[in-house]
């Protein structure tokens, strides 16, 4: 099976990744060349095999409750793209007259 | 023999013994790295000034009398995906091209804890998604060996400098081979630790499940004191096992009796340059020699399919791990203004390279409604099975061999545009991450054409002190650890 260029664009939107239009039959390719390849999984038996999504044996780690300091506020927001007092600066995410910020 | 070619266990002696001082190696490797990068451009970062700084301070602090740190005055490099509290961290991508983090990786508080100077921040691909470096948005490392020729990837940077001795020992990170298959091309020593052997704290993520910091050295017993300082529980990391750190050192040189080496044929079989094939043959011989036993033992399942499992699982959790970079927080947003959506697929877009917006797609794809079963569960299940095979292998050895790598390295451009070549390349040394166990690489040979060959040593988990021990035997039976490129 391979992917179709309505499928690639569909998976670029869920990934909220902005391809060009120029990159699509190229991406499409290569995904369809791995997908291709990764596709001999399927021969493989694994009827009852349990998944393995981790290699340690280890299910739920605890600790004591204990508050510890946390970064300080300068420091978090040390690296934003924008920054409103003591806030991250993001563009609008209902409808609104106020400026986006950028 | 000068400074820079010195291992840091002889830097160490040095300085204990007077000889030199933490200044003068940092100022022996600066001026290997002014002379050699232009060729080798294996740092994104040197601070010539906080460089001479630390190392002043060590020499100070022996002079005070105070007791000195396992790495002191020690130079080391670190890949540029580990963060370091006030020095740029940029994962080699233009998503990053401006972060300064505001704390250190758990690795990076360990090396300065015990006096290690950082010389400065390695090249690497991009996420560390790739095996040759060519993925960095910066610039290109080359083969010390032979700078026409890749470095091998992703931690290209970290081998590199090592090989080109612009410093001693260095940090990198392995998710599919990304120190060891760096580490065979470069002819240096290169350890993927257990995974939960070293926390991840700091290390920005690419695949949580397979990730792990390892150390690059010219030698053994310089990555086995590396791995005594970064291994370790750490309450940040909640993968990190909490289990006490063997001194590596000290067993180093104590040789395994009947040693049981365990030989999968499908290491051996198409695919495996000739040469290659007959260095390790040659090296496997040598173990001979030193009275160990060759077991015949089969991986079909991981030899096959471990490829294919990890171009699955590490892309679907290199999805939702870079879901952060969405331009709110911290790193690139775009300058075109748009509503909320649009400019996190517009940052996003921009922000990424090639491979990574390829892996991205592939593991959303794997992980999207209706296909989950088909890839991305279906590899957990086959990833199960090759733990198996893994588990039962170990039952008849103590320890696997093979080649690390089945080519030496390949020239710069070779498989840029062929993705699923440059997949197959990581063929021997997926599977240790798949399954979490330790491995390395050492160097054992050259080709005809003067390119170094690795020999790779997998463990069972939590068993780096006997893989050192093996490692040295063959290390300490030939001289293969002591040759440098002319750069």
């Amino acid at each position: 099976m391979s992917l179709t260029l309505d499928q690639v664009k569909k998976v670029a939107a869920l990934a909220r990744l902005e391809l060009p239009d120029a990159d699509l039959a190229k991406m499409a390719d290569q995904l369809n060349a791995i997908l291709g390849y990764v596709d001999q999984l399927a021969s493989v038996n694994t009827d009852g095999v349990e998944p393995l999504a981790h290699p340690l044996p280890v299910q739920n780690v605890f600790r004591e409750d204990v508050p510890v300091p946390s970064l300080p506020v300068d420091a978090a927001l040390q690296n934003a793209p924008v920054r409103l007092a003591d806030f991250f600066g993001v563009p609008a995410v209902f409808d609104t007259d106020e400026p986006v910020s950028h | 023999m000068s400074l820079i070619e010195k291992t840091a266990t002889e830097l160490l002696a040095l300085q204990a013994s007077g000889q030199a001082t933490a200044a003068q190696i940092a100022d022996a490797f600066l001026a290997a790295i002014k002379a050699r990068e232009p060729k080798v451009k294996a740092f994104l970062l040197v601070d010539e000034a906080a460089v001479r700084q630390q190392a002043e301070a060590v020499d100070a602090k022996r002079k005070s009398g105070a007791k000195l740190g396992k790495l002191a005055g020690v130079p080391v490099a670190v890949k540029d995906v580990l963060c370091t509290k006030g020095v740029r961290t940029t994962c080699s991508s233009k998503m990053l091209e401006h972060f300064v983090p505001p704390y250190d990786a758990h690795v990076v508080e360990r090396l300065k804890a015990e006096d290690a100077v950082l010389i400065g921040k390695t090249n690497m691909d991009e996420f560390a998604m790739g095996s040759s470096t060519e993925n960095s948005a910066y610039q290109q490392t080359t083969n010390p060996w032979d700078t026409t020729r890749i470095p091998g990837g992703s931690s290209g940077g970290s081998a590199a400098c090592v090989a080109a001795c612009e410093a001693p020992v260095s940090l990198g990170t392995d998710t599919g081979g990304s120190i060891r298959q760096p580490a065979a091309l470069c002819g240096i020593v290169g350890v993927k630790p257990t995974y939960g052997r070293v926390s991840r704290y700091g290390l920005i993520a690419f695949a949580s499940s397979l990730d792990q910091v390892g150390p690059f050295a010219h030698d053994v017993t310089d990555a086995a004191l590396m791995m005594e300082v970064i291994a370790g529980h750490d309450r940040r990391d909640s993968t990190s096992v909490d289990q006490p750190v063997p001194e590596y050192t000290k067993s180093l040189n104590t040789p395994v009796k009947d040693l049981r080496i365990g030989i999968p044929k499908e290491f051996f079989d198409e695919g495996l340059d000739p040469e290659v094939g007959k260095i390790i043959e040659a090296s496997l011989k040598q173990y001979e020699a030193l009275g160990a036993k060759r077991v015949p033992i089969s991986l079909p399942i991981g030899s096959k399919f471990a490829v294919a499992v990890y171009y699955i699982v590490a892309t679907a959790e290199c999805s939702s791990n870079l879901a952060r970079f969405d331009g709110m927080h911290y790193g690139h947003r775009t300058k075109t203004k748009a509503d909320l959506i649009a400019t996190y697929s517009k940052t996003r877009g921009e922000g990424f390279g090639k491979e990574v917006q390829r892996r991205i797609m592939l593991g959303t794809y794997a992980l999207s409604s209706g296909y989950a079963d088909q890839y991305y569960h279906k590899a957990l299940k086959v990833r199960r099975l090759i733990k198996n095979e893994f588990d039962a292998a170990f039952g008849q050895c103590d320890v696997i061999l093979g080649p690390t790598s089945p080519t030496p390295a390949f020239k710069l451009g070779e498989k840029t545009d062929n993705p699923l070549a440059m997949y197959l390349s990581d063929i021997y040394t997926i599977s240790c991450n798949l399954v979490g166990i330790a491995g390395m690489s050492i160097p054992c040979g050259f080709t005809a054409g003067r390119l170094p060959v690795g020999l790779q040593l997998l463990s069972p988990a939590f068993d780096e002190d006997r893989m050192f021990r093996i490692a040295r035997m063959y290390e300490s039976a030939t001289d293969w650890h002591t040759k440098r490129p002319v750069v």
